[in-house]
């Protein structure tokens, strides 16, 4: 009896650490990663692709066993492009789903919007919008890494310098994106001694911006500059042509994707803009870092869902930047991941090569853009 | 006191659900929106149900509210009890003097009026950058105060909003058994037969008009300081068209309907979530087959049945 009753113990004894072994091994807490994207309404174009790109990784990390054991539990919602939303979302991901990091926030004005609530609650947050205003002056939770309206413009102004054009005429639509790049435009002009002689706004939703085109043609501009994304700007483009003016076009970085080609036809034709290297990812040289990046990106993301836009890229950058992060602190705590995220240093990605400190939440440089032109219905790199 | 019976239980539940639930985001999160939504549709109600004047612009009034308290308080440093009482002025002496051309128009010609002014306001608020921030709006809001507490948080702004929403519909309650609600239904019906029993109908008319803005500008300078943030889509046409279905699905001209239908509109996209790609499917559903079975609006329709299955059994008993 007394045999058997040590038996007994001596299996309890093992089944309990074998228990407590499996349960060690899965117990490894989940990293929740949440996301507020506007998957659908007018900024679906570059919501769409950052969804897919991510719920793409976040499957193939998770396949290959999670970040040092760390599955992602990823949570999504779509804010259709609207700050109230993005602000119910949030509160959403922050109180109902208690996320750890939120990767997100597709436009500058739902980025800003969420901005109180991610610093007062405390989550890392890596935005996937434009405005500078998002890092500038520096928020302590909050990180980004498209490149900024300001890189833009000053990348415009530099190839204008070059190209010795002095007077340009301005044309911008009246969504948060070209309201803020059309700021910086008009404050950074003067630094690179380059006069603007025209300053013309449409709303987003015009069909026509002729009135405006024969306003900037009666001015003595050299060149024009339109900020702004969606099909406005392939309006304008087709609207220059039509109107025969022969002036250099320059366009933001809101329009690197072929559909704006698509749009505007013909019309796009020797348009140039600064853009991320991914457009132009074969274009590259060899020896260039970020070349491999890009092209495992750019294969992965056609094999499953069509032609890659910069703004996956995005996306793809966060997710990274946050994998790294998590694995340089080796736990899942908020405040740990973002001070590694905040560390990152040398860390290749689509948009260019990332270098964040305390004073700089973006670390991108001007060399991360590319000035591209528009040949034949193609992307063309130019320096 | 039988008449605010249905009132008490309703005021009851509502302060009690924190309580019982203090950390359930339905009820924290989601109900700051439902009590506000709330107050706009029992506002427009009093408009739309009680004196059949259609609006299309109420949202222009709400975001009135939220821009003055946004602008006063960050811009001119104004304390934001200040700020709120003028914006409320502003957006009485406005709706004072927009109601008097406004109302003398009638069915599609109103709707298309009261759409201009809503329209027109938007586009103020996109374009006057300056003075608005643009479209990506503003942010940093003091906190309000209330007697030396700070409300800071969810359950304080929980209290706050609850209070002001009661405070609407208890008003509107006591605004149709009155006589000026008997001056309004009279309006509603037939207004040369009002003329004729002798009521002011442009008086009556504009009259509830301003109340009904003032009650949204009051609940715009909340939602300003409660969101900390304020941007023009939060006050589009889309929002005006949102409060007038909110109205429609609960019962024209019953303030519980109002009730009824900004609670449901409000809490449905949050609990429909969980269908994803067919969200805006299965709501639109939702509301066809309520609109299709009950078209009086859901509380009016619920309403009348029960009250005539309750006189049936009288009968039979």
């Amino acid at each position: 009896m007394r045999f058997f009753k040590n038996i007994v113990t001596l299996l309890a004894v093992f089944s309990l650490a074998f228990l407590s072994g499996t349960s060690l091994v899965q117990a490894k807490d989940t990293l929740k990663i949440g996301s507020f994207l506007a998957v659908t309404g007018p900024a679906s174009f570059l919501g769409d692709p950052e969804l897919k790109t991510l719920q793409m990784y976040i499957e193939e990390i998770n396949a290959k066993g999670g970040i040092n054991g760390h599955k992602i539990e990823f949570v999504h919602y779509d804010t259709k492009g609207k700050a109230k939303e993005a602000k119910n979302f949030v509160n959403r991901l922050i109180k109902k789903d208690k996320v750890d990091v939120i990767i997100g926030g597709t436009t500058s004005g739902n980025s800003l919007a969420v901005i109180d609530i991610v610093e007062k609650a405390k989550v890392p947050f890596i935005s996937l919008a434009g405005s500078i205003k998002i890092v500038e002056p520096v928020k302590k939770w909050v990180f980004k890494t498209p490149h900024t309206d300001k890189m833009a413009a000053e990348k415009i102004f530099a190839d204008m310098k070059k190209r010795g054009i002095k007077k340009a005429a301005l044309i911008t639509g009246n969504g948060g994106f070209d309201k803020s790049g059309r700021a910086q435009c008009l404050a950074l002009a003067p630094k690179y001694g380059i006069e603007i002689v025209a300053d013309e706004k449409y709303g987003n939703a015009d069909t026509d911006m002729t009135t405006q085109l024969t306003k900037i043609r009666a001015t003595d501009a050299q060149a024009i500059i339109n900020f702004g994304f969606g099909k406005a700007p392939a309006i304008v483009a087709k609207n220059i042509k039509q109107l025969g003016i022969k002036l250099p076009v320059y366009e933001s970085h809101g329009v690197a994707s072929k559909k704006f080609i698509e749009l505007a036809g013909d019309a796009a034709n020797g348009i140039r803009l600064p853009a991320a290297a991914l457009i132009v990812a074969d274009q590259l040289p060899a020896d260039d870092p970020q070349k491999k990046v890009l092209l495992a990106y750019k294969k992965k993301y056609e094999a499953k869902y069509g032609p890659v836009s910069t703004f996956g890229g995005h996306a793809y950058d966060a997710l990274f930047i946050t994998v790294e992060a998590v694995k340089r602190a080796g736990t899942i705590d908020r405040a740990k991941i973002r001070d590694e995220i905040e560390k990152t240093h040398g860390f290749v990605g689509t948009g260019g090569i990332f270098n964040m400190s305390p004073t700089d939440h973006l670390g991108l440089n001007l060399d991360a853009f590319k000035m591209i032109e528009i040949q034949n219905g193609n992307w063309k790199l130019l320096y | 006191m039988k008449r605010l019976a249905g009132f008490a239980i309703f005021a009851a539940v509502c302060l009690l659900l924190p309580v019982i639930f203090p950390d359930n985001y339905y009820v924290t999160v989601v109900g700051l929106t439902i009590f506000l939504n709330i107050t706009l549709a029992v506002s427009l109600n009093l408009l739309m149900g009680y004196a059949g004047q259609i609006s299309l612009g109420h949202a222009a009034f709400f975001g009135l509210g939220a821009y003055s308290s946004a602008i006063l308080t960050i811009k001119y440093g104004l304390n934001p009890w200040l700020a709120m009482i003028l914006g409320a002025v502003l957006v009485i002496c406005l709706s004072y003097v927009l109601s008097r051309p406004i109302l003398r128009l009638k069915g599609h010609y109103l709707a298309m009026a009261t759409l201009g002014l809503g329209i027109i306001v938007h586009i103020f608020f996109v374009q006057a950058d300056e003075l608005t921030g643009g479209p990506d709006g503003i942010t940093g809001l003091p906190t309000l105060s209330l007697f030396g507490v700070a409300i800071d948080s969810d359950i304080k702004w929980y209290f706050v909003l609850c209070s002001y929403m009661l405070l609407s519909v208890l008003f509107s309650l006591n605004i149709a058994d009155s006589r000026a609600g008997r001056a309004l239904s009279a309006v509603h019906g037939s207004e040369i037969a009002a003329q004729m029993m002798g009521i002011d109908t442009a008086k009556v008319k504009s009259h509830i008009f301003v109340f009904s803005a003032l009650m949204a500008a009051l609940a715009g300078s909340l939602f300003a300081h409660q969101q900390d943030f304020v941007s023009p889509e939060s006050f589009s046409f889309f929002f005006s068209i949102e409060l007038v279905t909110m109205v429609v699905l609960g019962g024209l001209g019953s303030t519980f309907g109002a009730v009824l239908g900004a609670f449901i509109l409000s809490i449905l996209p949050e609990v429909l979530i969980v269908f994803e790609d067919f969200e805006v499917l299965v709501f639109g559903l939702i509301l066809m087959v309520i609109m299709i079975f009950l078209p009086e609006g859901l509380f009016v329709s619920l309403k009348n049945r029960a009250a005539m299955m309750l006189s049936k059994r009288g009968i039979g008993s």
